[in-house]
């Protein structure tokens, strides 16, 4: 469909400047879901703050905080940092985030894992250890940076080959 | 061509000023993967996963028989929440290992489509003006049910598979609760968003203010851009030069997602497919060799089980309409003893493969206790001296399983003193932890 087929504006009914409605801003199904949501958060909410009221506030609010505020803008900047480091050969720019990227999500899920926070209590419970993890978060890391040099790597020997196929048909082709 | 060192005249200056942009300014969101389409593959796989994620964990709380008893209530004051409770089936036998394990490994798989998710969406946090109705204003309340919501559902779930236990509270209670005040801001926001995503999905770029005109209630017309336009409100309008295509960014996530799961999902069964779990909680490695050899929930000695407790002297006191019974677990091996092929499935998501277990059938000891047919539910009290679930009820149906036993032996040896030596309830489909270790006394009758 062409963007330019619009159809004639439909006059929109007249409606008083102070009606619900138009101070509301929404139709009435919106209404009535909003007030339903509100009222099962409530119900809920209650039971979730009984006991330490402001630690699960500052829980709930602060995960979203921490995230929006502080996450989301540290990875944006490293990524910012990566492509900056970089410069001109953006080129290269998915060969090291990607594999940064794969490691840093692990970090971050598992952090108390690999950081050994629960040491004690974990081989209380399992009758194993963790110290594994550091090692095998270290090992996938490498493993990721390793296949990622071994693809650009893959990709430079091609296009060297391709482009002295290029050279042998242009000899005379200025360096 | 000669390099001339500006002067600034003021209003050259106040050009540069207005070009510093705000996180309020749709032109501070350079990233050209955002974008409609991007944010609508990620909210139907989220609204997918997150669905399943609620379902099996609504399955996980009924899978405690939390109505039974007290006991295995960690939520009682839960009111109207508890409506769908139903008794937990004993069959198919793997019912808890397959709902749980789908819980944790979806959860955890999940993880960096949330995260592009709010990534994706983010801009809009910081738009002005905050709200342009009052019905604006509260869909954006509503969506801090929902964020803040999803974080906290699973920043607590991770933690709780860790055993980091930072969370202010008891995990079932928070989790529990946490999850219905998620799923209010998110069945609203699916209802209010799910037409735009499919209209994106299928006809790409929203048509701004035209196409959403036709009375569809709830749907936002034309958001913030400039209207008329067929805009897409979630793309920068001045976007850097593109390093990642959006298929390429939705690619990475979905790396992230398959990494996950190869190095998780292993964690429910034992053998090769562990080993391959390299980073997840009882991944990697099977505990030693031997019969006992598989995944053990909490250790004797975490529980303070000492040798003299399960030694000689240990009996297990069997309570009923025929009176109190007492049992050596020479006695025990000698009444007649059923196999069962069962696994150990823990509310943290890991489980074990089928384990051969052999013991006495709790409806045999439900018969020389008092009930010949038709046996009740009983009543299990560990000799652990801590932890929680020292004490816990199974239902009727439970019991009356031929696979349910008091178990003394697994895969041909006796149990080892982390499995429960000398005695412990083996129940198909229940919840690791319904499958009391150490058994002191079984109380047989209504619960």
């Amino acid at each position: 469909m062409s963007t330019r087929a619009v159809p004639p504006p439909s006059i929109p009914p007249r409606r008083s400047r102070f009606s619900p409605r138009r101070r509301y801003g929404e139709g009435p199904l919106h209404l009535v879901l909003l007030v339903a949501t509100f009222c099962l958060a409530g119900y809920a909410g209650v039971r979730l703050l009984d006991g330490d009221t402001v630690g699960v506030l500052l829980w709930f609010a602060g995960s979203a905080v921490l995230h929006d505020l502080v996450l989301l803008p540290v990875y944006a900047g490293a990524d910012r940092a990566l492509r900056a480091a970089l410069g001109p050969r953006t080129a290269l720019v998915n060969f090291v985030r990607v594999p940064a990227f794969l490691s840093g999500l692990l970090l971050l899920i598992w952090f108390p894992l690999i950081a050994r926070r629960t040491e004690r209590r974990y081989e209380a419970a399992a009758g194993t250890t963790p110290d594994v993890y550091f090692g095998n978060w270290l090992l996938i890391t490498g493993v990721l940076f390793a296949l990622s040099a071994l693809w650009l790597l893959v990709r430079a020997l091609r296009s060297r080959t391709g482009r002295r196929s290029e050279t042998k048909v242009r000899p005379s082709a200025p360096h | 061509m000669p390099e001339r060192r500006p002067t600034r005249s003021l209003p050259e200056t106040l050009r540069t000023l207005r070009a510093l942009r705000t996180p309020a300014d749709p032109g501070f969101w350079r990233s050209p993967v955002r974008g409609a389409r991007f944010t609508a593959v990620l909210g139907v796989v989220l609204l997918v996963g997150l669905t399943l994620l609620f379902v099996t964990g609504l399955l996980s709380y009924a899978a405690y028989n939390p109505d039974l008893n007290p006991v295995n209530d960690k939520t009682p004051g839960k009111g109207w929440l508890g409506f769908y409770l139903f008794s937990w089936p004993t069959g198919p036998h793997w019912l808890y290992r397959l709902t749980q394990g789908l819980h944790v490994t979806v959860g955890i798989v999940l993880v960096p489509v949330l995260l592009a998710k709010l990534w994706s969406v983010i801009p809009r946090l910081f738009a002005l003006p905050p709200a342009r109705s009052v019905g604006h204003a509260l869909e954006r309340l509503s969506l801090l049910l929902l964020i803040g919501g999803a974080l906290f559902q699973f920043v607590t779930g991770l933690l709780n598979i860790q055993l980091d236990y930072l969370f202010p509270g008891s995990f079932y209670t928070l989790h529990f609760y946490g999850a219905w005040v998620f799923l209010a801001g998110f069945v609203t926001h699916t209802v209010l968003k799910t037409p735009q995503a499919v209209r994106v999905l299928r006809q790409g770029i929203p048509r701004g203010e035209g196409g959403t005109r036709r009375g569809e209630s709830g749907t936002p017309r034309g958001e913030s851009g400039p209207p008329r336009r067929g805009t897409d409100t979630l793309a920068a309008p001045d976007p850097l030069p593109a390093t990642l295509s959006r298929r390429g960014a939705l690619a990475m996530v979905g790396a992230g997602s398959l990494l996950l799961l190869i190095t998780s999902a292993g964690r429910s069964f034992d053998g090769p497919l562990r080993r391959i779990a390299l980073l997840t909680p009882r991944g990697g490695t099977d505990p030693g060799p031997g019969p006992n050899a598989f995944q053990v929930n909490k250790t004797a000695s975490a529980v303070r089980i000492t040798p003299a407790d399960t030694g000689e002297n240990w009996r297990l006191t069997v309570r009923g309409p025929a009176g109190e019974l007492r049992f050596s677990r020479a006695e025990l091996l000698a009444m007649e003893q059923h196999s069962a092929e069962l696994p150990i499935a823990c509310v943290e998501g890991w489980s074990t493969s089928d384990q051969r277990w052999r013991g006495v059938r709790l409806a045999d000891l439900a018969a020389l206790a008092g009930y010949p047919d038709r046996p009740p539910g009983v009543f299990v009290e560990s000799l652990q001296r801590g932890g929680s679930f020292r004490k816990a009820a199974l239902r009727d149906n439970q019991v009356r399983d031929g696979r349910s036993l008091l178990a003394l032996e697994v895969n041909g040896a006796p149990l080892s003193p982390d499995h429960g030596y000398p005695a412990r309830i083996i129940v198909p489909a229940a919840p690791g932890v319904l499958n009391t270790k150490w058994v002191e006394t079984l109380t047989f009758g209504e619960l």
